[in-house]
């Protein structure tokens, strides 16, 4: 008998599994397909050239609302990855920095870290979200108030950033001698960005070689030539020079007549989530640095200490390598929630991949099913990379200190 | 130069440490002053400290509880503090905290439905405290199971009979596995018992129900689930996820740890699929397409589909907290169970299971944390969460341009929560550490 045969048991529980599996999918998809027939939309994609007439007012590429709904899906996906990079960026810098501080001896700075952990932590992040969003709209004066002799609120800076309750509007990077634009068929690059790059990846190859002469020379004679200067010129200075040759300047932000003109302007949705899905994983990330310095055993500092190592070469040798295996699986698993948690700028009107694909374009065309199935996918997609990108980090970092 | 003029032959007596090292000197100067660096800091972070309490509290204590709305809540201020300061306006909570708390759904305090939710958490707090504390009797588990049927009846009201009747169902099915697996392996037995539960369920539901409740008439005014609203929500959302999830956990860490390639594979995809998609999309396809999945005589209740969709996404999440229990196990546990003779199923439930789920529980507190939280995402499906309710306080026109008062309110209440239960996870998982090595 199939069951009572060791032999075969597996394979007929698996069959008999996959048998149910299978069913269920069929089940559910056969009524999808049903359903959608009787109400006359057949599952297809090609509502997504259709002319997506919303506008998008924050944006990383050009769009107009006579777009196709495929081009504002694209720029909601940018928008979703800006802000998912920025939020990374930053509360990984807290984090790090609240993380060791939160260890310090000083007893009210320690405390005060604590109390931020509990108090952001055990509160929804849409929640700080709202918060974060408010206080922006509500605190931040309008552009008129900069407007005429008596204003009431000023530019920042050297009158180059100026926080409003619409945005904050930022100093732009601009050239006198442009080289104009690559049409890459989706969007446009600046030559002057692939060229700064360009110029800037040679130096640090050259100063990769540097160091590599450096090596070389330490092995052969005992003594390490200087490199950080060398390094330095390596890197900076063509990219001075391309700087200065391409006649670049800054562009302060101006007020003309109800708004600022000019310069970045960062919405104050794409703040609000900014903020507040800052300032929700700094607390998760503050516990990861924590604990990543914590599981190293003291016996490691006493040695290096033994050893006659200095404090700051300890934390940087030896205390950090190994605790940085603890800490990059954390930190990894808090990129991704923060990347997750960015879906929920449609709750403030940031215009992302949900708000786009999975709100207005979903809300116009009428395409439940495709819409909402596209936006998993590509969720599913980036949390794939972003956790096999890491892991591949994390497997270096590994092996590298055994 | 030979002699030595002078050695001390008694101990000097002990001297008390300089005063500057100890008491309240010594401990500032070792707390906060230790090092200029330091003391920079202390004195710059308690700069800030100042600042910040400085602007909040103000507004906090100097709020007013007892005004009819915002416009007669600046009238007042206008009134008190001539150079037009503002304060918090609480009167708002004053109000509408019953609206926060309980929602529209169970009417207002005069008409005296809020003993339901009331006595709903408590029986949740009784049925948690055999997990919460391990030295009460065994006999409390009674209460657990209870529980379990009554809490979704004080919320959605209704007869008693209809909970009572699917309990007496999977009791039945309970017997029926257990005498079916005195003629059969586990793995045939349990898909029998399941099916034949189902079975049950579907045959004997509304005319047994229906008969009861024509014998004995224990009813309660029933609660569309549409109108649950505010915390009454979030909790129930949250119960019900974690509750739910929990046996789906276990089955789906087990798949993954699991020899079996289809098993494994299948509980992998899934486990990782949920995880790797955001909450929200799983909400909307809980309203928006789960109407498209079932057949369209099936009349499906957005809450329901929202909890059954929430439920799922905890799943995930706990079989992976169960996963690393299980890895966490030494492997003489399984070859323990392995040489007592025990089958896979016979191994799991006795032995493995048991030690596993012990020290996932402050993973699976953490989760139910985490999935509290995300019923706030539920507000942008247009249900009322606590911050939906908050959206429609400030859309009245009496409390419209009140914002800070509300959102305080409301993290105030989710921080007491969250925050007792994390300290609670911590609090077991310091026992559990001890209790293991």
């Amino acid at each position: 008998m199939l069951l009572y045969d060791s032999r075969y048991r597996g394979i007929t529980i698996q069959v008999f599994v996959l048998f149910l599996v299978l069913s269920a999918i069929f089940w559910l998809a056969n009524n999808a397909v049903t359903n959608l027939a009787a109400l006359g939309k057949p599952l297809r994609f090609d509502f997504l050239g259709d002319t997506a007439s919303y506008d998008i007012n924050q944006r990383l590429i050009d769009y107009k609302s006579t777009d196709s709904h495929g081009r504002a899906v694209l720029v909601g996906l940018l928008n979703t990855l800006l802000v998912a990079f920025l939020g990374c960026i930053t509360a990984t810098i807290l984090g790090v920095a609240g993380g060791v501080l939160r260890l310090s001896n000083n007893w009210l700075v320690s405390r005060i870290i604590t109390v931020y952990v509990e108090i952001f932590r055990n509160v929804p992040v849409l929640l700080w979200i709202f918060v974060c969003m408010f206080s922006l709209t509500a605190i931040a004066p309008q552009p008129r108030d900069f407007r005429g002799d008596d204003a009431t609120a000023s530019m920042l800076l050297n009158d180059s950033v100026a926080v409003t309750n619409r945005g904050i509007y930022i100093p732009e990077p601009l050239f006198s001698r442009p080289l104009g634009d690559i049409n890459l068929g989706i969007f446009n690059v600046s030559i002057e960005l692939l060229v700064l790059l360009a110029v800037l990846f040679g130096g640090i190859m050259a100063a990769r070689w540097n160091n590599a002469r450096a090596e070389r020379i330490q092995v052969d004679t005992g003594e390490r030539p200087t490199t950080v200067w060398v390094n330095i010129a390596f890197i900076v200075v063509p990219a001075l020079l391309v700087l200065i040759a391409l006649g670049f300047y800054i562009g302060k932000p101006e007020l003309k007549g109800f708004n600022f003109k000019g310069g970045i302007n960062m919405s104050a949705p794409l703040i609000g989530l900014w903020l507040g899905l800052t300032l929700y994983t700094t607390t998760y990330i503050i516990e990861a640095v924590r604990s990543g310095i914590m599981a190293v055993n003291k016996g490691q500092t006493e040695a290096a200490f033994a050893l006659g190592i200095r404090p700051g070469r300890t934390m940087r040798l030896v205390v950090l390598p190994q605790a940085m295996r603890v800490i990059i699986p954390q930190l990894i698993s808090q990129y991704l929630n923060l990347t997750k948690n960015s879906s929920l700028a449609i709750a403030i009107g940031y215009m992302d991949l949900v708000s786009t694909l999975g709100g207005v374009t979903l809300n116009q065309t009428g395409r439940e099913m495709e819409a909402i199935l596209m936006l998993m996918a590509i969720y599913l997609t980036i949390s794939l990379l972003i956790s096999g990108t890491m892991n591949w980090y994390n497997n270096r970092v590994k092996l590298v200190e055994r | 130069m030979s002699d030595i003029s002078f050695v001390r032959k008694d101990m000097l007596p002990q001297l008390p440490p300089p005063s500057s090292s100890i008491g309240f000197v010594g401990w500032l100067r070792s707390n906060l002053f230790s090092s200029i660096g330091n003391s920079v800091l202390t004195v710059a972070t308690a700069g800030f400290l100042y600042m910040l309490l400085s602007s909040i509290l103000p507004w906090i204590v100097y709020g007013i509880w007892d005004a009819d709305s915002l416009a007669q809540c600046r009238e007042i201020f206008a009134e008190r503090y001539s150079d037009g300061r503002e304060y918090a306006c609480w009167a708002v909570i004053s109000d509408r905290w019953d609206q926060i708390i309980f929602g529209y759904s169970f009417g207002n305090l005069n008409e005296g439905l809020y003993w339901r939710p009331i006595l709903g958490l408590i029986l949740i707090l009784v049925a948690l405290s055999p997990l919460l504390y391990p030295s009460l009797p065994r006999s409390m588990y009674i209460a657990t199971v209870a529980t379990l049927f009554l809490y979704p009846w004080l919320i959605w009201g209704g007869s008693i009979w209809g909970p009572l009747t699917i309990a007496l169902c999977i009791v039945s099915a309970v017997y029926i596995f257990r005498f079916a697996s005195r003629f059969m392996i586990t793995a045939l037995a349990m898909p029998l018992a399941v099916v034949a539960g189902f079975v049950l369920l579907g045959m004997a539901f509304s005319p047994v129900s229906q008969a009861l409740n024509s014998v004995a008439p224990i009813e309660l005014q029933p609660v569309p689930s549409r109108e649950i609203s505010g915390f009454v929500l979030s909790i129930t959302i949250g119960i019900v996820a974690i509750v739910a999830s929990l046996p789906i956990a276990v089955l789906l860490a087990l798949g993954r740890q699991s020899d079996l390639f289809i098993v494994n594979k299948l509980s992998t995809g899934f486990i990782e699929i949920i995880r790797g998609v955001p909450l929200i999309t799983l909400i909307f396809v809980a309203t928006v397409l789960m109407k498209y999945f079932l057949p369209s005589s099936f009349n499906l209740d957005p809450v329901i589909a929202v909890m059954v969709l929430v439920t799922l996404f905890t799943a995930a999440y706990i079989a992976e907290v169960i996963r690393g229990g299980l890895a966490a196990l030494p492997k003489g546990q399984y070859e323990g169970a392995d040489s007592l003779g025990l089958n896979y199923w016979q191994a799991q439930r006795l032995i493995i299971l048991p030690q596993a789920l012990k020290i996932s529980i402050p993973g699976i507190v953490s989760n139910f944390i985490s999935v509290f939280k995300d019923t706030t995402l539920v507000s942008i499906v247009a249900l009322n969460d606590p911050l939906g309710i908050s959206a429609g306080i400030r859309s009245d026109s009496d409390w419209n341009g009140i914002v800070w008062e509300l959102y305080g309110f409301i993290a105030f209440v989710f921080f007491i929560f969250c925050f007792s239960m994390s300290r609670y996870s911590m609090y077991l998982e310091r026992k559990l550490q001890t209790g293991h090595h």
